[in-house]
């Protein structure tokens, strides 16, 4: 790694978005913040980075800490100038979860998100039979669903 | 003008903060785990859309306050919310049509507001939008499941509809503030939200064999501040006691 702060403060663009698809989500650790579609920009002003987030649900208790992660990340590879801006629109939408994320949650026991509205199948037997327990689940951005087959209980991660 | 518009913002964020904070008074003793969660997901969607509307207000009024000054430093007297939502959990019965009663209006106001001509209102109103329609579909379902269920569930979503009924009218009552606003887009008409909401809870009331008063008699004073009910005071003096006691507390 460069230590240089001259060389590291112009660090590219390209540079930057590799280090923040390092920096996991604190709920779901399998997949980065970059993978979740809240990381919307990223811009050098002068030798200040800008980094445009966007909240997942206006809710989530994870907003904050990912906030102070990405700072965290950036400031260990050097960038000591950082703002952070919250962008509200265009709203979050799970179509911008990467399908490197959705095939992380899958394989991590979450069903990815599906315009149908529900999880194609079982993320841990893979049977299509599968049952709605509650819309609202163990995060904001999550439903519970059942398994028929094994009858496992499971996460979905719902469209929005 | 600048004024009209914090009034306004006051209320729409005063609005989701009592129904989140009674919503949440329920974390923990709800009648199923899945309601509980749900709830409590519920709660921390519309505390979310606080801060966004009460964050926006601060800016307006430009006196240097914060969401969480506005939230936690106002008396009864200050709060511009609907009556409905500051009314008592009661039974869950009487929290799932309270909430069912407010999300049909919610969706449908928050769906116009997408379309003010204040980009910032608009932009709030996007992303709250898609929150209060997962709870519009729940608390949909909730009605019906308890309506079309047992004589005693039936019984208990009758008493509830009757008692919530006549504080439905002041979600549609424009007072000057919603007429100042309405006039350049910055806010819907109520009043012609107010025909569609009734299709709505109408078609559910049939699914859940549920009858809905025919008085139009309407409880008002909330968004105004005019008259809150004596609930509101107790509520806040639960909800504000930390910051309140502990002024200099920081998380």
């Amino acid at each position: 790694m460069v230590t240089d702060a001259t060389t590291m403060s112009r660090a590219s663009v390209a540079q930057i978005w590799e280090w923040l698809d390092a920096v996991p989500d604190p709920e779901i650790p399998v997949i980065s913040v970059v993978d979740l579609g809240i990381v919307r920009d990223v811009t050098w002003h002068g030798d200040v980075l800008q980094v445009a987030m966007t909240p997942t649900y206006s809710g989530c208790p994870a907003t904050s800490v990912i906030a102070m992660d990405i700072e965290t990340a950036l400031r260990d590879h050097g960038i000591d100038r950082i703002t952070i801006q919250t962008k509200l629109a265009p709203a979050w939408t799970t179509d911008w979860l990467s399908d490197k994320g959705r095939a992380q949650l899958e394989k991590y026991g979450i069903a990815p998100p599906r315009a149908a509205g529900g999880p194609g199948h079982c993320p841990h037997c893979r049977s299509a039979d599968v049952e709605r327990i509650s819309q609202f689940g163990s995060t904001p951005c999550k439903a519970q669903w059942r398994c028929r087959s094994c009858l496992e209980p499971f996460d979905y991660f719902k469209c929005i | 003008m600048q004024g009209a518009l914090f009034d306004y913002l006051l209320r729409q964020g005063d609005t989701a903060l009592i129904l989140g904070h009674r919503l949440s008074e329920w974390c923990g003793v709800a009648p199923a785990l899945e309601e509980d969660i749900a709830m409590a997901n519920t709660a921390l969607d519309l505390i979310g859309q606080t801060q966004m509307w009460l964050g926006y207000a601060a800016e307006v009024d430009g006196q240097g306050r914060t969401a969480d000054d506005l939230a936690f430093r106002r008396d009864v007297w200050d709060f511009r919310n609907l009556l409905l939502v500051e009314q008592t959990n009661g039974d869950f019965g009487k929290t799932v049509m309270r909430q069912f009663l407010f999300d049909a209006f919610d969706v449908a106001n928050l769906t116009a507001l997408q379309g003010s001509t204040d980009p910032r209102i608009a932009e709030i109103a996007a992303k709250s939008v898609k929150e209060a329609q997962y709870h519009l579909e729940r608390s949909r379902e909730t009605v019906i499941a308890l309506g079309d269920g047992t004589a005693q569930s039936n019984a208990r979503m009758q008493a509830a509809l009757d008692l919530l009924w006549s504080f439905t009218g002041e979600m549609f009552a424009m007072d000057d503030v919603d007429h100042t606003l309405a006039q350049d887009g910055t806010v819907p008409d109520l009043a012609q939200l107010q025909p569609g909401w009734t299709r709505t809870v109408n078609a559910v009331f049939t699914e859940a064999m549920l009858t809905p008063p025919e008085s139009s008699h309407a409880q008002l004073g909330g968004k105004t501040g005019a008259r809150h009910s004596e609930h509101l005071g107790h509520m806040l003096a639960t909800m504000q006691f930390l910051p309140r006691a502990y002024p200099d507390a920081r998380w």
